[in-house]
């Protein structure tokens, strides 16, 4: 057994299965990424012949497509819809429930989610970040969130730094990718014959110790170094700066928003594959038997009609005001909120949006100075 | 026990009171009495008041906050949940969370001379402030009150503006866009009521509340006539859901009504009030 000072190592790739018997002994229910209706999504992992071996993905604005080729690779690929997201703030969920007696009085009851010690595989650096900013949102207040809170603090992170971005992608435009910082709990950089692991906290550092890790040579340091400076030279796409925010709110009235609300659905589907959107709606389910009601929320969008509604009037009616307004707020309103912009380059909006707009051409178009 | 949570508490409404048509006022006590015993409120704060089986909605707490057992609620029958409450009676038990956010700047307005400012309907958050410096009326100085309504029927509490204009060092005003008989005030936009008002707006703290264009065009008015913007303070309303800054339906650029609202300094908020779309 390696010493404990051994903060990292080589793990060959048919070793992989011992990370993954480490986490279970642990206690941790192993998710990670797998190829289901057509994109990969995060779910249970019996073992790791669920990983996505040979699978590549092509992504560009309204098109995801999965390829497999006859590569080794497990982690060959950029991201799927999902992030982090939908593991911690569930995309429904019920709150609290409250009973009637037959004499008028009501009850109230407050929901703890079940949760289990959950350890994610393949975790990629834009997603780490987003987390980062829904613990702010969530937790980093003054009533923190139970259901968020329960979860979050079960989770032990495997994050995997990306070797091939999408075409979508834009995180080194974001400063959030395409390796992994900080957050995880041990992070891979994934080579031929196998991965460089390197643990970054202590509970990291217990599943390294069960590892038979051997030393890594300066061929595979070199190798990880060149794979990831390659990913960052891959991405063309980026936003034409880190903050913003005073020039998006200076140009409030661009023609360009116009022109967007032409071509957008208002579907939402950007505020639902995007990591660090986190609006809600709250809704009630009341029982057939009329002696008991539960409360739900679930994902809200701030592309739909309700979510702007106050007594008999909508405060963005139109396309062209929800698009201002999620940009706006992403790129802008986070930078006081939360101390940096609410987006980190995963570029999911951009291949998930049925009409494929851009949230990189958009914003450049709407931030240029003017000819 | 706090609580301003994610859950509501039972309360009994132990009174109730129709103040026109469509406005209607419910007096509500929190039934666990360790929840009733640690319940403090600012005027200017909301509660999340739940419909059993339909959903929440925020209201303004419009009662003294000296006596926190009884939680006075003044609601417009407008929507599926407040016409729910206009149809309950006294006994009837509803959910309560709260009090959420940030109330009015009332020890800041000790000494000064005040100006309330409301539009419309929406003028149930300053009440409660008139009635709390009512209360206290040694530790103000003047009261001016301007109520803007579009038309002269929308006004309620027409007794409580002729009991408040009794009050010394106090002066009432009232516009309606148009008027039927009688009317006692003037017949055109909020602002001609400035004109009339007696004050020195160095001295006054302005609160105001309804709609944006009018705070917006109030606002104007005041920083015009000498008022220091910092002494503006405006209360917002938006989309509330949860309460807590989390569901996101209360964004205002880059804040929560919700939890750092609604009550405003004019200069936090005035670059986007009154924008179509924010």
């Amino acid at each position: 057994m390696p010493n404990d000072n051994i903060a990292s190592g080589f793990l060959p790739g048919q070793d992989l299965a011992l990370l993954l018997t480490a986490l279970a002994g642990q206690g941790y229910r192993c998710i990670g990424p797998t190829v289901r209706d057509g994109a990969l999504v995060y779910d249970s992992l019996d073992g790791v012949e669920d990983l996505p071996s040979g699978v590549h993905i092509q992504q560009s604005p309204g098109s995801y497509r999965v390829e497999f080729n006859q590569g080794k690779r497990l982690f060959d690929w950029a991201n799927g819809p999902q992030a982090l997201k939908p593991l911690l703030f569930a995309p429904r969920e019920l709150l609290w429930q409250v009973e009637r007696s037959a004499d008028g009085q009501l009850r109230f009851t407050q929901q703890t989610p079940e949760s289990a010690p959950t350890a994610v595989i393949g975790v990629r650096a834009c997603d780490l970040a987003a987390l980062e900013l829904q613990d702010r949102h969530f937790l980093e207040t003054e009533i923190p969130d139970n259901c968020y809170g329960v979860r979050r603090h079960q989770l032990f992170l495997v994050a995997v730094n990306c070797t091939r971005p999408a075409e979508t992608c834009f995180c080194v435009s974001t400063g959030d990718g395409p390796s992994a910082r900080h957050g995880y709990d041990l992070v891979l950089d994934e080579l031929d014959d196998g991965f460089i692991v390197q643990s970054g906290s202590a509970r990291g550092n217990e599943i390294l110790a069960q590892l038979e890790l051997q030393p890594v040579s300066a061929q595979q340091r070199n190798a990880a170094a060149d794979a990831t400076a390659q990913a960052v030279d891959m991405q063309s796409r980026q936003l034409p700066g880190r903050n913003l925010r005073d020039q998006l709110f200076a140009n409030l009235d661009h023609p360009h928003w116009e022109e967007v609300a032409t071509r957008c659905l208002s579907c939402g589907n950007c505020t639902s594959v995007c990591p660090t959107c986190f609006c809600y709606r709250e809704l009630e389910q009341p029982a057939l038997d009329r002696e008991s009601s539960r409360h739900y929320r679930e994902w809200d969008s701030c592309f739909t009609q309700g979510h702007s509604y106050i007594h008999g009037f909508v405060v963005r009616p139109d396309t062209r005001l929800r698009y201002r307004q999620w940009l706006t707020h992403k790129l802008g309103g986070w930078h006081d909120q939360y101390g940096r912009s609410g987006c980190v380059g995963c570029g999911r909006c951009i291949a998930w949006c049925p009409v494929g707009i851009d949230i990189t051409k958009e914003v450049s178009a709407i931030t240029a100075p003017p000819e | 026990m706090n609580i301003a949570t994610h859950y509501p508490h039972e309360a009994e409404i132990i009174e109730r009171c129709q103040e026109s048509p469509t406005i209607f006022s419910l007096v509500l006590q929190l039934t666990d009495p360790a929840a009733a015993g640690q319940y403090r409120f600012t005027p200017g704060q909301f509660n999340m008041l739940y419909l059993y089986g339909v959903g929440e909605i925020p209201i303004s707490i419009v009662s003294d906050p000296a006596r926190p057992g009884q939680l006075i609620h003044t609601i417009r029958d407008v929507g599926r949940v407040s016409h729910g409450f206009s149809q309950l009676r006294v006994g009837d038990r509803i959910g309560l969370r709260g009090p959420y956010g940030r109330g009015w700047p009332l020890e800041r307005m000790e000494g000064r001379d005040i100006m309330i400012v409301t539009g419309g309907l929406g003028c149930a958050p300053v009440v409660s402030v008139i009635n709390y410096i009512l209360r206290r009326r040694e530790r103000y100085g003047r009261l001016v009150i301007l109520q803007g309504v579009k038309h002269s029927n929308d006004l309620i509490w027409r007794e409580r503006y002729a009991e408040w204009e009794q009050q010394d060092n106090t002066q009432v005003l009232l516009a309606a866009d148009a008027g039927g008989e009688p009317w006692p005030g003037f017949i055109g936009p909020i602002t001609v009521l400035f004109e009339h008002a007696r004050f020195n707006p160095q001295q006054t703290i302005a609160m105001m509340c309804g709609p944006e264009r009018m705070i917006h065009a109030s606002a104007d008015v005041l920083i015009e006539r000498g008022s220091r913007i910092e002494d503006i303070w405006i209360s917002m309303e938006r989309n509330m859901q949860c309460a807590v800054g989390q569901c996101g339906h209360c964004q205002f650029g880059a804040s929560f009504v919700c939890r750092n609202g609604p009550v405003y300094r004019y200069p936090e908020a005035s670059e986007l009030l009154a924008k179509r779309g924010f």
